[in-house]
This record gives structure tokens, sequence and C-alpha cells, in this order.
């Protein structure tokens, strides 16, 4: 009895909550990201002598202040949210991939190994085919690499496929030294492989990554592969025990994934950049894990979150432009958002249960 | 609860859209903006100086800070387009990019908004897209890496004459990041003013493959100390090389900016661009209405060289006043930094060069570049082309990246 007297219990307890109506814990993120935007706003007011009216307003001004910010911001997160759809699958089977930074660079090598080495010699169309090819078979050979090793050897796959992305990386700075004999390593934008514009410039990207989310919903949700993946995902042993072959489903899926990726670094090749260098996904591969997370995976709620990612980024980025500070400050935003936001989703999934009186302890 | 902290959201959002548009209707469509993409920030050496630059010429020219809009951690992709069309938008009269690979994505800008003006350092493509609005500019720095030779030069000379070294262990040692022409004109203008007051002297190079790698540089600068070089400069970003000669009192020309106060006892001098002349002479020109040279090439004379002031703890007696000698040498165009007759090729003199001026995918040799005894270095477009190895320079390995 004594030594229970010292014992120093905290005043509460976590407990798991029963699920929450979903119009609830909306309201609650939706509080969370406007206190982290009113903190953000105090905290402009004494680091960079802004109004915390201006502060908000530029934000909105960087992403909806002209038609071409708005077209950009729309790009900018299809782009991610392509990324986010790769690694979704596997995160749904609890398939840790972290490799996605180097599944899409080593996708936009491919195309434009492709355009450099036969732009002169291929028409535009099939040149464009075969670019496509050549990075989704990249991107899905990045993916299936990790995945054998896992499914063979029970190999740690995190770290695995965050090697790989340094192998990526090294291979670019390789064929970028290859192609520019002066030792610039700026390859510059190619003349050759442009995808053809339909509408606006970036219209034909953002269709395409939209009817890439419908198809990767539909994979998920409703077909026996995605359930499969569910399975895996929820425990391996049941897996088995129903006779899915956990290893097969774990190297297909992380070949759909690659692939998606490979499909991203295509469209950043094809549509946008016409080059490739070591920092063309730039940590997009990881900003991606956020997107898909915070939309638990559900590739619907992923155009939301990747929209929303899009915006603070976007709208960080012109908060340095305007008040023309150091980029610092906005990563201090983008930080304190994404932790308000993680905070509120542990207090969706569980409360705190204050202990109600001190005696009732020490009766038991 | 919940409904009026809903209600109050929305209230807000509603004021804030408000702003919005009242903050896009006040902006005055006449005053002349200044747009600056840059690739890093602040915390970059190679941007800072660009930012300083951008900010002096502002107050020499009297642009409030609504003039000039900076555009900071811009990539080498479409990003660049992206930024300097949004720069546009804003109203920017001229477009600069300060990095190497924003040229193309500049380029393509520069096609879409034609009577928007775009400036670009360090690039290559002016001189043969041939668009009224599009120019290069890079100084001559290979003048102010020679003065800092001769800075070097007269301190082996002292060390010669008071006998620590012999005339033959007159050796230096150079810390490059690659091996192409950006950095071999720069060390061998080094080394040719190094050579023009110490006859004897000779070099070795190391490169590291990074322009910002502290313990490669200094792992550079330590093997070629223990190779026997009594004196190092440097061509690449970090502190390491400097640090390395202050540890083993070894003197060090430095480049981009002094290190004398981490360094007092082995500084000698540094060289450096200064870009200020250049955006006064870019915003001055849209001013006034007249056109912006296609390839811009600042000078000694101009300004855009700059040499630190001499540290006489460090230097040799009387470096100062040697190196304002041969500056107005240089200026009046009596000595020449490349000329033939200074340096050899295998044993022989150059009569004759072809160097790969205009860009193209299989960098053809396409220009004749020595005439009149000398190595027209920065005169055919303002980027460096100079990327001979001449005897007396040692090249301990190279590193293309």
């Amino acid at each position: 009895m004594k030594m229970r007297e010292k014992t120093h219990e905290l005043p509460f307890h976590v407990v798991k909550r029963d699920t929450m109506p979903f119009w609830k814990s909306m309201t609650i993120r939706i509080v969370a990201v406007v206190a982290a935007l009113l903190l953000c706003s105090v905290l402009s007011v004494f680091m960079i002598n802004a109004n915390p009216f201006e502060f908000i307003e530029t934000m909105i001004d960087g992403v909806l202040g002209s038609s071409r910010r708005l077209w950009k911001f729309a790009k900018d997160a299809s782009i991610l949210l392509c990324i986010a759809l790769a690694v979704t699958p596997a995160f749904r089977m609890r398939f840790w991939n972290i490799g996605a930074e180097g599944q899409t660079l080593i996708g936009a090598l491919a195309s434009v190994g492709v355009a450099y080495y036969l732009g002169d010699h291929v028409p535009n169309g099939p040149l464009l085919i075969l670019m496509f090819v050549a990075s989704i078979l990249a991107g899905a050979i990045w993916g299936c690499v990790p995945a054998i090793f896992k499914a063979k050897w029970n190999t740690n796959e995190t770290l695995f496929t965050l090697m790989m992305n340094y192998v990526a990386s090294g291979l670019v700075a390789y064929f970028l030294l290859l192609w520019t004999p002066s030792g610039s390593s700026v390859l510059g934008a190619l003349s050759v492989g442009h995808l053809p514009v339909i509408g606006h410039e970036y219209l034909l990207l953002i269709v395409a990554v939209l009817v890439l989310t419908a198809i990767v919903y539909i994979y998920l949700h409703y077909t026996k592969q995605g359930y499969e993946i569910s399975v895996v995902g929820e425990s391996e042993n049941t897996a088995r025990y129903i006779g899915i072959g956990v290893g097969k489903v774990i190297i297909r899926t992380m070949i759909v994934s690659g692939a998606i990726c490979g499909l991203a670094g295509f469209l950043i090749v094809g549509a946008l950049d016409h080059s490739v260098t070591t920092t063309t996904v730039g940590g997009m591969g990881f900003t991606a894990i956020m997107v898909s997370w915070l939309a638990k995976f559900n590739p619907l709620v992923m155009i939301g979150t990747s929209a929303f990612i899009t915006f603070m980024q976007q709208g960080s980025a012109q908060i340095t432009t305007r008040f023309n500070i150091d980029s610092a400050f906005p990563d201090i935003v983008v930080g304190i958002v994404l932790f308000f936001i993680i905070g509120c989703e542990f207090f969706i999934s569980y409360s705190l249960k204050f202990r109600e009186s001190k005696k009732k302890g020490e009766k038991e | 609860m919940f409904k009026k902290i809903l209600s109050m959201c929305v209230a807000v959002v509603m004021v804030l859209a408000l702003c919005v548009s009242m903050a896009s209707c006040d902006q005055s469509e006449d005053d002349f903006k200044l747009g600056v993409i840059l690739l890093h920030d602040e915390a970059s050496t190679y941007d800072l100086n660009f930012i300083e630059a951008v900010n002096r010429a502002a107050a020499e020219l009297g642009l409030s800070e609504e003039q000039v809009i900076f555009k900071k951690n811009i990539p080498e992709s479409n990003e660049c387009y992206e930024a300097a069309a949004d720069l546009v938008d804003e109203g920017c009269d001229i477009i600069f990019a300060d990095s190497f690979g924003h040229e193309t994505y500049l380029l393509k800008a520069a096609k879409e908004f034609t009577d928007v003006q775009f400036c670009h350092a360090t690039g290559t493509m002016a001189h043969t897209e041939k668009l009224s609005n599009f120019h290069n500019a890079f100084a001559s720095i290979y003048e102010g890496r020679f003065l800092a030779g001769v800075a070097a030069g007269m301190k082996l000379n002292e060390m010669i004459a008071d006998g620590t070294i012999t005339a033959d262990q007159a050796k230096m040692g150079y810390v490059g990041a690659f091996t192409f022409a950006e950095v071999i004109s720069g060390y061998t203008s080094f080394y040719l003013g190094a050579k023009y007051v110490c006859p004897e002297v000779t070099m070795e190079v190391q490169f590291t493959g990074s322009w910002y790698d502290e313990i490669k540089e200094k792992d550079a600068a330590t093997a070629l100390i223990n190779n026997g070089c009594v004196l190092i400069s440097q061509h690449a970003d970090s502190m390491g090389a400097p640090s390395v000669c202050e540890e083993k009192n070894v003197p060090n020309v430095s480049y981009n900016g002094s290190t004398l106060a981490s360094c007092p006892n082995t500084f000698i001098v540094s060289s450096k661009i200064d870009w200020t002349p250049y955006f006064v002479y870019i915003c001055e020109s849209v001013q006034n209405g007249t056109e912006i040279a296609v390839d811009w090439t600042g000078t000694l004379s101009t300004g855009s060289v700059a040499l630190t002031d001499v540290n006489t703890t460090a230097a040799a007696e009387g470096t100062q006043a040697k190196i304002d000698e041969i500056r107005e040498k240089l200026i009046s165009g009596e000595v020449k930094v490349f000329d033939v007759s200074t340096f050899t090729v295998l044993g022989e003199n150059l009569t004759s060069y072809m160097a790969d001026v205009d860009t193209d995918a299989a960098y053809t040799k396409d220009t004749e570049v020595i005439a009149d005894g000398y190595f027209h270095e920065s005169e055919y477009r303002a980027a460096p082309y100079f990327d001979i190895q001449i005897d007396g320079i040692t090249l301990l390995n190279t590193n293309f990246g």
C-alpha cells in the first residue's frame, strides 16, 4: 500500500472514442485549421510586422489573385495528387513506401532519356507513347524491387524505398553529366516530346489526374485486387488464412504504385519541365504521404487534402514575396497548420477522461 | 456554440474576400517595377550577392520597396517560367533570373511576353536566340582573378626573398568546383596573374565536384598543402579551404567576399562580381527607353569586378600599390589577361583556338577566339568559354559533376 501512495498518476487517461459522426469530425478539423491560421496571423504581427488580415489576405491572393495563379494552383495540386494516388495502394496494405520521390524521378528520367535519344528520329506522337511506356516501366521497376525483397526476405521496406531515392537521384546526376559535355549538368528544356496543349496549357494534365483519381478509387473500393490490398493491410495472417498470396499482392501493389509515380514523372516532363534535374520532384514524394494520410487513404478525399497543402505552400510563398522575408517563415506556417491538424486527428480518435477523484482511486 | 463559431468563420472569410478585391484595385499601373527570380534565398552566398546588389541599385535609383519583387527558391524548371509570368502579371517591366539552369524557362517567358525585358545572369543563349527582349550578362571576373593572382605572386616573391622557400618551390594550390569553362577560366587567370609578377610559379588544381561542400573543400585544401603548395586559392562557396589555410598558417586568396573575419592571419585579398552596376544599367535603360545590350559584360571599368581591401597582415609589402598599377594597365588595355605570349600549351604558344561560344546540343567549337595576340574571353558572349589546359598548371583530378 505504501508503494501505491507514492505512485504519481496523470490526472487523465486516454480512451479510444467510438466512431464520431462525419459532420462532427469535419467541424473539429475546420476549427483546428482556423485556430492554426489565427495563431499564424498573431505570429505574423510580431515577426513580419503585418497585420493578421494582411497575412491571410496575402495567402489567398497568392492562390486566387489571378487566373494564372489559380491554374498554377490546380496544376500543382494535381501533380501532388497524382503522387499521393501512387503511394495510397501501398499504404492501404501498410507497406510504408517512402520511395515515391525516387519512383517519380526515375520516371521523369526515363521520359527525358527517350526524348533525348529518339527525339530527332521519331515523330512527336509515337515519341510521347514511348516516353509514357518508358516512364511507367521505370517507375514500376523502382517500386517493385523493394517489394520483391519484402515479399521474399521480409526486408524493411521503409529503408529500402528510401535508399532507392538516392539511387535514382544519383542516376539523374550521372545522365545529366553524360548529356552535357560542357560539364554544367544543366540540360535545359528539350524542344521535343511536348504533350499537346488542349485549351489551357495545364488542362490536359489536370484532367488526366482527375480521371486517374476515379480509376484508383474504383480499383481500391470495388475490385477484388483492391479488396485483397485491404485484407493484407488489416492482417497478413487473415489474408493467408483465406488464401490470398501475400507476397504476390505486395509485389503487384508496389508495381501499381511505382507505375503511377512513373506516370507523374511523365506528366512533369511532357507537360511542364521538358527536362530533368535531381530536384525535379522537389520533395513532393514525401509531401504526398501527408496528403494520402490526411485523407485516410481515400482517393476522393485526397483531392481536398492535396488542394489544401498546395494552398498552404503557394499562399505562404506569396507571403515571402510580398513581405520580402526569409523563406523560413512560410515553413513555420505550414508546420503550425500541420501540427494542429495532426493534433486534432488525435482528439477525433481518442478522448481524455479526467479522473473523478483521488479518493475513489485509493479505495480500490 | 458550433453554429456561432461557424457563422463567425463565414463572416471572417467574407471580410477577407473583400480585402482581396480591394487590394487588387489600389495598384497603380504606371510604376516601374523590377522582378528578381532567385534559385535559393539569403542563406546562399551566391544569391545573397544578387540580393544585396539589387538593394544597392534600388537605393541608388530611389526605387521604393513595392517596385522590387523577389521570387526566392525558384528551381530550374517550369516553375521559373511560372514565376516570370506571375511577375509580368504583377506589372514588372524587367524580370531578372540568377541561375544558369533558369535560362530555357526564362526564354519561354520572353517569347510569350514581348513587351517585358528579360535579363539572365551567366546564360549563353541570348546572342543566338536574337530576341529583342532577352539579354545575358556576366562579368569579366577573370580580370579580378588576375589581380588577385598578382597579390598571390607578390606573396610568393616575398617568401622566396626571405628564404622560406626556393624559387622552384613556388607552387600554389587551387580548389575548384567543376572542371568546366567558368572554373577553368578562373584558375587560369589567377595563375597568369601570379606568373606576371613571379615567373617561376606553378600550380596544382583539385576539384570537389560541388559548389558547396565544406568537408570536400577542406580535404582538397589539406591534400594540396601536404603536396607542397605554399599558397591556396579556391572557386567554391564554402569556408572549407580558407579555414584549413588559417589552421595551417598558409596564405589564402579568396573569392566572392572577404574571409578576413575568420582568417585574420592568412587572408590576402578576394575578388568578386558586383552586380549593382548591371541592375542600375538595366533599370535606367528601360526608364529611358533605350536598348539593353544582348550580352553585357561587366568589367573593372564598369565597377562590376571588384577586389576587397588587401589584408596587410598576410599580404606582401606593396601589394595594394602593385594591384592598383596593374588594374590601370588592364583598364587601358596595356596588359591583357590571356595574352598568348605569356603562356604555352604543350610547350607551344597558341595562335588559334576554336571555342564553343554558340550553344548547341553537340557543343560544336564554332568561333575563333584568338586575335591580336590574346584570347578574347567574354567578348563574343558574356559567359566564360576559356577551357584550355595550359602549361604550369597540373590538374590532380577532374570532376564534371
